[in-house]
């Protein structure tokens, strides 16, 4: 009491003995607001944001998904069902979905996986600056926007001026040289493959982290007890950080099905449809095509998806008991 | 004495410190790369990729800076201080009423608040669109301003309501018994004591914030108000042939918020940590 009353002097210069204190409003007001409804001033600004920039238009959305809607002149039309329909039947829908799983595992497979194992090999080296170097280093990427980084490795496939096939060709391996992001079997692969540079570092930090809280004295133990590195990740790190990587995985796969910015700036969604994700066939279907319904519907697939992994996500944390 | 065992641990620690060097050069060289053909001329890009620049033309920024890249520059600076200061101001704020103010129906509206982490923007961006169109703020600051904050509040509010419920207690019963007013102690008392966990969600905004593309590019692109992001792209549509001048504006864009990565990288991957971790 008396630390807090010497830290609150030194913060509080003036007290102000004027000023209502709003948790226990003068007598005027006491009766009428028992149960405190000006304080809601403290949340109705976020409040406020959110249902009329987050709620409303996810309700809206809803809406127009069943309406055929041409944004520009404003005409509307109900076709009920309709637009899920032609969802369900278009092929370049499930394309989209097939590129948004093959995002989701492969960056499972790097930046879940990988990453973990990436990060107790570094949080095992002896030298602490290597450590704290070599976190940083992996993480710079992750600090390069979508955009950059989408830029920068679509001028590193291209053939003319790319170092990805002049590499193949020095390494006497000139027969795998292609323009990867030309062609309808490799552009998406093209594009998860930035995507893993870009954000394995990320991951491989928050590893790092949860690494670091597991008490040394169970590593020590188990060394004295002659047990090997190998044996020492799998019996106690990967156990340990077992809620992280779950955690993660659902994280990773939701974003995943969000994927729009690095599809739109290195191939568009291109060649022929082959790279589209949902993301950007909602974008192209609505923006481009004017048909807006249609783009709704699409985005209430997202909003399935992304909600019922959101949902997983939660039981998860509540497992955990972490407070909520 | 050499053991069989020791020569494999020594051959290990070898494989993996070169795994591990390995993976850095695969990090930095893409990077590195950029930054020298920053200064090449067009005629060198076809040339030999990994060749070093005959003549460091630097001219290259300058010609970038002038071709949009500044009022990029100019722009992403504005709307991420403005929308940082925005979201973490009235998440703080919300977080200090979650915590430490009698609020009715206050489960409610943590559950509202907080739910908004869960929402995809993508689907609510259609309806934004028709919104902002009607509003008359297409193409405008404000667009994004509002965008930016509204999406970002219930990750700070997240963050800073977590480290909040850590302050004890006796914290605001001594401002109270001075008779100091509840947003007198937030001001004076709370916020002050939240300077680390403020300084992380500073630091994540920033970093979401000048990296953003979808919003940007949905509700800005057909003005002369943009962003980095995408003003990168246009630089690129519009002067493609140019491709120099386009890894010095992406050089440009990248090179800030590396800089402050190293800055604060201490706050950065606290940040990152309790985001995820918590």
């Amino acid at each position: 009491m008396t630390v807090a009353n010497s830290a609150r002097a030194a913060a509080v210069p003036v007290a102000g003995a004027g000023v209502p204190n709003l948790s226990s409003p003068p007598a005027r007001a006491g009766r009428k607001d028992a149960r405190g409804w000006r304080n809601l001033i403290w949340v109705l600004p976020a409040i406020g944001l959110l249902a009329a920039f987050v709620y409303l238009p996810l309700v809206q959305n809803l809406g127009f998904s069943v309406l055929e809607w041409d944004i520009y002149s404003g005409g509307q039309t109900f076709v009920g069902a309709e637009n899920y329909a032609r969802m369900f039947e278009d092929p370049i829908f499930w394309k989209s979905v097939v590129n948004n799983l093959w995002y989701a595992g492969i960056s499972i497979v790097f930046q879940v996986f990988g990453a973990l194992a990436l990060a107790a090999l570094i949080e095992g080296l002896r030298s602490d600056r290597w450590r704290r170097t070599l976190r940083a280093v992996y993480f710079i990427p992750s600090a390069v926007s979508l955009t950059v980084a989408g830029l920068l490795f679509y001028f590193i496939y291209e053939p003319q001026m790319g170092i990805l096939n002049a590499a193949l060709d020095g390494a006497g391996i000139g027969q795998f040289t292609q323009a990867w992001l030309g062609q309808e079997n490799t552009a998406i692969f093209g594009i998860i493959a930035m995507s893993q540079w870009q954000g394995f570092g990320y991951c491989t930090l928050l590893f790092a982290v949860a690494l670091q809280r597991i008490p040394t004295e169970l590593y020590e133990a188990a060394a004295i007890d002659g047990v090997g590195p190998f044996r020492r990740f799998f019996s106690i790190s990967l156990p340990l950080v077992r809620e992280m990587s779950s955690l993660m995985m659902i994280v990773t796969v939701s974003g995943a099905f969000q994927v729009f910015n690095e599809v739109m700036v290195m191939t568009g969604g291109g060649p022929n449809n082959s790279s589209q994700v949902l993301g950007t066939w909602l974008y192209r279907s609505g923006f481009v095509k004017n048909d807006f319904g249609y783009a709704s519907a699409i985005a209430t697939a997202i909003f399935v998806i992304t909600l019922s992994l959101a949902v997983l996500q939660l039981w998860y944390s509540r497992r955990r008991r972490v407070e909520w | 004495m050499v053991t069989r065992g020791s020569v494999l641990l020594v051959l290990g620690r070898g494989f993996v410190s070169a795994f591990l060097l390995a993976l850095a050069v695969v990090v930095l060289y893409p990077l590195l790369w950029m930054v020298l053909n920053g200064v090449k001329s067009n005629a060198e890009l076809f040339g030999n990729p990994f060749a070093l620049p005959v003549a460091w033309r630097w001219e290259n920024y300058a010609t970038a800076w002038n071709r949009g890249v500044g009022d990029y520059l100019m722009t992403s600076v504005l709307v991420t201080v403005t929308s940082t200061l925005a979201t973490v101001f009235i998440s703080a704020w919300a977080a200090y009423g979650l915590t430490r103010v009698r609020i009715p129906f206050s489960r409610t509206v943590l559950i509202l608040i907080l739910a908004g982490l869960m929402l995809a923007p993508t689907v609510a961006l259609i309806p934004l669109v028709r919104m902002f169109q009607a509003m008359g703020l297409y193409n405008t600051f404000w667009a994004l301003l509002i965008l930016y904050t509204a999406f970002r509040i219930p990750f700070t509010t997240f963050l800073i309501r977590a480290y909040m419920m850590d302050l004890p207690a006796e914290v605001d019963e001594a401002a109270a018994v001075d008779g100091a007013s509840k947003a007198r102690a937030f001001w004076q008392v709370i916020l002050p004591m939240c300077r680390p966990i403020i300084v992380s969600t500073v630091i994540l905004n920033i970093l979401f914030t000048w990296n953003e593309y979808l919003f940007a590019m949905i509700f800005t692109s057909g003005g002369d108000f943009q962003t980095l992001p995408v003003g990168l792209t246009n630089l690129m549509s519009r002067h493609g042939t140019d491709y120099p001048v386009v890894f010095a504006g992406m050089v440009i864009a990248a090179a800030p918020v590396i800089v402050l990565f190293f800055a604060g990288q201490r706050y950065f991957i606290r940040g990152l940590a309790d985001g995820i971790g918590k």
